[in-house]
């Protein structure tokens, strides 16, 4: 466990539009790789090599600094039987773990009950940028969702800061529940405190927080820097989860990816550089997970929704290197001209689940999937 | 003639539509209530919301696949329609047979299918079904155009039965295959060209060679059946009359549990599912019908605050309150992401179940958007609609004693009906001001912020979240 105390934290960064794994870590010693993306693929010498086989896309630079250092784990090939193409359905899948039904509770949702039994914070986890994903919903249970941290909170539009004192106060006791006055409107009154408390709580952390890291401007390096902020403050949060868009790259991919993997990169790579200047890094692991993978073949322009991606694990305490099998490229092993998925994304959450957050896993994943090492001995029931 | 009352014509106005203003309701009060649902289950007796003009400020509307701005363009129409419920009746279906475009990433088609609704929302079911049946975006949305003679695809059959006519319970598997097969060969013409940028619009494709015209038997019924002789006995359910009934009742008077606990919790009015039921049965499945029974209804007058706002209803009616966008003006596009950061991005639901409502549209992060987001809108006295309670408050003399300033505006930002406990609590925020005064400059200015923060404390409160 962290010498400080602090528990395990797990950031969530989602790619949403289904980052193109092969243009990530790039199998360049596979020839088929060339033939199939005479397009978007990335030449031998640019390539971050990993091995003989693998590599990194040449702007996922800060992720190969993590991954040098033996911080950063990449799971191969992650991914369902039966992959849906629909971006929404496999987002679905992977926030409820219910492939075969329409779910109204997410995996974290879920979670957090098991955390925060009696909803005593809350702040135990937080969702940076804008709505709530389905991963963090569940019954009677509170995330507080934040669009931007510096301006989080009721009344902000109230420019002269006693009328907006004056407006919370007013708030503050209309909310206040009146006794009887019925389960919606009981429910409403509470939520409604519960953002004043959140809010109360969240303001401190840009105030007490100071960095020499310089964070980019860009929409994932904002979220980041804001998880960082918040977790520096120590309110308690166990779980935040940030978004990061863009990843629908059907057509010129050529120029775009770079764009998106240089930005989150930098924006994981200034995260763990802030956490080690603060000495902060030792409870916190990080997720990079998207919905589904891309074509093998491109489209002459980008490629098409695939099935089989790839996700990755960093932190200090994390085993770093090459977790389950890059699927195979052979066209005899494709699943409909997508690579196949060579491992079960619900053993990557209940690995994640135990042995970092020691949250029992089945009835949040619903069953008993295969674990990877993922994290080093000493981590929680590592 | 007695004037109706201001409190049931806005309680009608905020469910059959998107809210009023004060000027519409010293207009709407003079009818008889009759002759007001009359009208509005008539939508063809008043103008079309003109388009053409918005067009000419938004290119963007030109241009078929810019979703976002045509998400902007149906809450204009919401705040700016003389026809609320031709817009409200397409949110209703939009709700109901939930498409989203983040399946095809194909705008024309959605929006295609929301004008089909407005068209089409208060006929008869059979026609209603027909026409989804042929809808290209729900064609694609549920694959019916993987739906090929000899391999069924049957998720339209399924959710056909299951969530848009007769509910869980009423039908076996069995039935749900024939009905599949029934729909074979329907399908659209292609709207993707090579070129990755453009979009054609698509229109719906029968292909004969695809149909699997055997004999099937379904509900009972044997024949070679077409998707139309599926859709002439669906409609025609007792259970799809109760289930819609339901479906109904639930969008517009009273927050039901989420659709698919239907088949096991029974409705909190079984009485008023039965009428409305029975106005179904027995105007051969008109939705004007049976929307007028819910309208005249007592259980509907009695059901003021009683339903959770969605988004796009709380969006529009504050809008409406503030007096803007009543023309084409900047910042049309911020309405459509204020209602995606409270949960409901419109044209794009997060399931084929449509979005879930009452109570879950409620978390901490949309409690706190819904608030700032009305709280923005109405900060500046010089917004028309504040700028107009404002002068009526004026009007009411000056000096305006707390509790008569405290009535008159929850009056004018609705009528929004406090509960004794918020009324005391803003009377007591308002007493610490004394009274208002419009005698000088300063007083006037004074009372001009007082009413902006009370307008303010109104529309954050837990009551202003119901509709």
């Amino acid at each position: 466990m962290p010498e400080n105390g602090a528990a395990p934290t797990l950031v969530v960064v989602q790619l949403t539009g289904g980052n193109d794994f092969m243009n990530t870590v790039i199998p360049y010693g596979n020839d088929l790789y060339y033939d199939f993306r005479p397009v978007v693929s990335i030449p031998e010498d640019r390539v971050l090599p990993i091995d003989a086989n693998l590599g990194f896309n040449p702007h996922f630079a800060p992720v190969h600094d993590l991954y040098q250092r033996g911080d950063a784990a990449i799971v191969q090939g992650v991914g369902y039987p039966d992959s849906s193409r629909s971006h929404f359905r496999s987002m679905d899948i992977w926030h409820t773990c219910e492939p075969d039904t329409v779910a109204t509770e997410g995996w974290l949702g879920k979670t957090v009950r098991e955390l925060d039994p009696g909803k005593s914070n809350p702040l135990t986890a937080i969702s940076f940028g804008r709505g709530m994903p389905r991963a963090l919903v569940a019954q009677d249970v509170t995330v507080t969702s934040v669009g931007d941290l510096d301006t989080y909170g009721l009344m902000n539009g109230i420019q002269a800061r006693q009328q907006r004192q004056e407006a919370l106060d007013l708030f503050k006791r209309i909310y206040t529940p009146a006794v009887g006055s019925g389960p919606v409107t009981d429910y409403l009154a509470r939520t409604g405190i519960d953002v004043l408390r959140g809010a109360d709580k969240l303001k401190e952390a840009p105030k007490v927080y100071s960095s020499s890291v310089e964070y980019g401007s860009d929409p994932i390096g904002r979220s980041l820097r804001d998880v960082a902020r918040v977790h520096l403050a120590g309110l308690g949060t166990r779980i935040f989860y940030t978004q990061h868009g863009g990843y629908d790259t059907h057509a010129n991919e050529v120029p775009t990816h770079p764009k998106l993997l240089t930005d989150l990169s930098r924006a994981i790579g200034d995260f763990f550089a802030d956490l080690r200047e603060h000495d902060a890094h030792h409870d916190v692991a990080l997720m990079v997970f998207t919905e589904f993978g891309r074509r093998v073949r491109d489209n002459n322009s980008g490629t098409d929704h695939g099935a089989g991606g790839g996700a990755f694990v960093i932190g200090e305490r994390v085993r770093g290197g090459l977790h389950a099998e890059y699927p195979s490229l052979d066209p005899a092993e494709h699943d409909s001209g997508d690579l196949k998925h060579t491992y079960d994304f619900r053993g990557l959450y209940a690995t994640l689940l135990e042995d970092w957050l020691g949250v029992e896993s089945a009835p949040i994943v619903g069953g008993n999937f295969e674990k990877l090492p993922l994290f080093v001995q000493g981590g929680r029931g590592g | 003639m007695a004037e109706t009352d201001r409190g049931l014509v806005a309680h009608l106005m905020r469910r059959a539509g998107f809210g009023a203003t004060q000027d519409e309701l010293d207009e709407l009060t003079a009818k008889p209530y009759e002759q007001m649902v009359d009208d509005l289950l008539h939508p063809e007796r008043f103008p079309e919301v003109d388009d053409i003009l918005l067009r000419r400020y938004y290119l963007e509307l030109n241009n078929p696949d810019t979703h976002g701005t045509w998400q902007a363009h149906w809450i204009y129409r919401m705040v700016n329609t003389k026809r609320p419920l031709q817009e409200k009746i397409a949110l209703f279906w939009h709700h109901v047979f939930a498409t989203s475009i983040g399946k095809s990433e194909h705008t024309p088609s959605a929006v295609a299918q929301i004008e089909t609704f407005r068209r089409n929302g208060l006929s008869d079911l059979r026609t209603i079904y027909l026409d989804l049946a042929r809808d290209p975006a729900m064609l694609f949305w549920l694959d019916n155009c993987e739906n090929h003679s000899g391999e069924p695809n049957e998720n339209w059959g399924r959710e056909l039965l299951e969530l848009f006519s007769m509910g869980v319970g009423n039908y076996t598997e069995q039935d749900i295959k024939e009905a599949s097969r029934a729909f074979t060969g329907w399908t659209f013409v292609q709207p993707l060209p090579l070129d990755p940028y453009s979009r054609y619009p698509s229109e719906f494709l029968y292909l004969p060679g695809d149909h699997d015209d055997g004999e099937k038997t379904f509900l009972g019924h044997t024949g070679r059946f077409t998707g139309q002789d599926i859709i002439d006995i669906v409609a025609a359910q007792p259970a799809t009359a109760n289930f819609i009934s339901r479906h109904l009742y639930n969008f517009f008077v009273s927050d039901e549990p989420q659709v698919p606990a239907w088949s096991i919790v029974p409705p909190q009015d079984p009485e008023a599912i039965e009428v409305l039921a029975d106005a179904c049965r027995s105007s051969g499945g008109s939705v004007r019908e049976m929307l007028r029974a819910l309208f005249l209804s007592d259980f509907f007058k009695a059901a003021r605050f009683k339903k959770v706002k969605s988004p796009a209803e709380l969006v529009a009616g504050a809008i409406k309150l503030s007096g803007m966008h009543r023309d084409p003006q900047p910042g049309l596009g911020d309405l459509s992401g204020a209602t995606a950061v409270m949960g409901q991005s419109l044209l794009t639901p997060p399931t084929v179940e449509g979005w879930h409502t009452g109570r879950e549209w409620i978390d901490a992060g949309t409690l706190n958007e819904r608030v700032n987001f009305a709280v923005d809108r109405l900060s500046d006295p010089e917004t028309p609609g504040i700028r107009r309670i404002i002068d009526r408050l004026e009007c009411e003399g000056s000096p305006l004693s707390p509790d008569r300033f405290v009535d008159t505006c929850l009056d004018l930002a609705g009528p929004v009906e406090a509960s004794e406990d918020t009324r005391k609590q803003l009377l007591e925020h308002a007493a610490q001001g004394g009274d208002l005064d419009f005698e000088t400059e300063r007083g006037r200015e004074r009372s001009a912020e007082r009413a902006v923060r009370m307008i303010q404390a109104v529309v954050s409160s837990v009551e202003y979240q119901f509709a």
